[in-house]
């Protein structure tokens, strides 16, 4: 075989994969699309559900993921970049970090119903939090913490060493250096993990399953300790617990363009962010 | 040129110091006073230990893991590496330019008023009236002025380093530091530099490390030769360039090795 053959293959080969991934995820998005789109509606979207779900609108679900999504970066967020900046600015690089590190990166393995039993275990039950927005936020902080910590450390580490010794230079404090010459440096790197994480926590349904989803609850949570409804846990009732789920499927399919349309739009909210700081703190 | 060398203060003493990165031995039993407002070059080959000791002078070596420390060095009779010693003031007294001009992505502005800010300056009068200073000190006033809010990466190389030099004067030093401030620059923008070292010793007691032979024989007043983590050879520039004692020292200086 020629090499002019061998690498027309290759590059077609090559071509073929990513085209596939493309029309698969292509093709999802469009069947959602147009079977949710009819269903979308006003009502759809502020409504209270009705009848278990059947009829009526889907807006406590819509809120209630909007508040665990919410609540969890504004746990997971602090927690993430202080141990980032921990990691990468204070800590030295030896054994006991390293087993930090590779303790992050299993817990980013780890399956996302195991987090809801963990949530449930401690924050539901030990805690005494009851099945609530916080054990829920908390349990998908948990979930969400080490793509944040990880693609922190990395923002942090790519800015350049002389940014800090110029600083430490000036007579700068660890934490001066850090705050004003090495984070503002990698807040763009930080907002790429929250969008990962926003897009984990809002689809997410294992992990709130056990620790905050309701089935069926047409009202609005009162605090940060009662249960709510959320589109991935309402969707999975429709699909599979309902009594009439071919009969639902339409809502099914409003319900997973809502929550794509969530993650989307609150991902590009991340996304202008981010780019406002990539502008502000160009080097 | 004759240099004058006039009787003075000595800025720093440097006793019996070692310096260790983990198990390597970086420095030997290092012994010198660096004289008050005067220039002194550190010169020798790469990997000699001019910059190492150059780093120990402001605490910069603290921020590299696993570096070890022994002997004294004391500026203005305060041993700097006592325990309870206030790095942050060490290095507001003893500033640095380094090697590779570092201005930080912001404006010109911030970059001078940087260190003025981190000190607690907030009065925007007063910042105005430092940056203005600082930058006519460094000879970069007259080129920049007209676009203090400019990206401090717009500027050329010389004037980045001319501006880091600046950004150190804000913090009013009184030893200021420079780790080959010259070597990336080119002959104009080195000239450059090298009389505004000339003027700023009238103020301030410079150390500056260099490859630049030419460059150490014309700046400074004092001169030290390092090889293999030793000081080899220290003594008043002119005489250690045209009679120099150890034979190490000559081989350098005349392009033998290095």
């Amino acid at each position: 075989m020629s090499y002019k053959l061998k690498e027309i293959l290759i590059t077609s080969g090559l071509r073929l994969t990513t085209y596939a991934i493309v029309f698969v995820i292509g093709y999802i998005l469009v069947d959602i699309i147009w079977h949710g789109l009819p269903v979308i509606n006003w009502q759809f979207l502020t409504e209270m559900p009705r009848r278990g779900g059947a009829e009526g609108g889907i807006f406590p679900a819509i809120v209630g993921t909007a508040y665990l999504v919410a609540g969890t970066i504004l746990i997971a967020l602090p927690f993430g970049v202080g141990s980032a900046i921990y990691l990468s600015e204070y800590a030295r690089r030896n054994r006991v970090t390293e087993l930090i590190r590779l303790a992050i990166i299993t817990l980013a393995g780890v399956p996302s119903i195991v987090f809801g039993l963990f949530g449930l275990g401690l924050f539901v039950i030990f805690f005494g939090f009851g099945a609530s927005i916080l054990a829920g936020s908390i349990t998908l902080a948990c979930m969400v913490l080490p793509t944040i910590i990880v693609t922190s450390e990395e923002a942090l580490r790519a800015v350049p060493r002389s940014f800090r010794e110029g600083s430490l230079a000036l007579g700068a404090s660890k934490w001066q250096a850090v705050r004003t010459n090495v984070l503002p440096y990698s807040f763009s790197g930080i907002i790429t993990g929250a969008i990962l994480g926003i897009g984990r926590a809002a689809g997410e349904t294992a992990p709130i399953l056990l620790t905050v989803a309701a089935f069926f609850l047409p009202r609005l949570p009162q605090s940060i300790f009662d249960q709510v409804m959320a589109l991935p846990y309402h969707l999975y009732i429709l699909a599979t617990q309902h009594p009439d789920a071919s009969k639902v499927l339409p809502l099914q399919y409003g319900t997973a363009l809502v929550l794509l349309i969530l993650v989307l739009g609150l991902s590009l909210g991340a996304i202008i962010i981010r780019s406002h700081f990539r502008r502000k703190y160009r080097w | 040129m004759v240099v004058k060398v006039k009787p003075t203060d000595t800025a720093i003493e440097v006793a019996e110091l070692n310096f260790y990165y983990g198990d390597t031995q970086a420095l030997f039993n290092i012994n010198l006073s660096i004289p008050s407002k005067m220039v002194t070059a550190l010169i020798g080959p790469s990997g000699c230990g001019k910059s190492t000791f150059l780093r120990t002078l402001n605490r910069m070596n603290d921020i590299i893991d696993d570096t070890r420390l022994a002997g004294t060095i004391k500026i203005d009779g305060t041993d700097i590496y006592e325990s309870g010693m206030d790095i942050v003031s060490l290095r507001k007294s003893v500033g640095m330019v380094f090697q590779k001009s570092n201005p930080f992505p912001k404006s010109i502005f911030d970059n001078v008023a940087y260190g003025p800010r981190i000190h607690g300056i907030k009065s925007s009068e007063l910042l105005t009236e430092i940056v203005e200073k600082s930058l006519e000190r460094s000879g970069l006033w007259d080129e920049v002025k007209d676009r203090l809010d400019d990206n401090a990466l717009g500027l050329s190389g010389g004037q980045q380093q001319r501006l880091c030099i600046a950004r150190a004067l804000a913090v009013q030093p009184e030893i200021l530091l420079m780790d080959e401030p010259a070597s990336a620059l080119d002959p104009r923008s080195t000239a450059k530099v090298e009389d505004l070292i000339g003027e700023l010793k009238e103020d301030y007691t410079i150390i500056i490390v260099t490859h630049n032979m030419q460059q150490a024989a014309r700046v400074s007043d004092y001169t030290a030769f390092f090889y293999e983590g030793s000081l080899v050879e220290y003594g008043v520039t002119s005489n250690l360039f045209t009679n120099p004692k150890a034979k190490q020292t000559e081989d350098y200086i005349t392009g033998r090795f290095g």
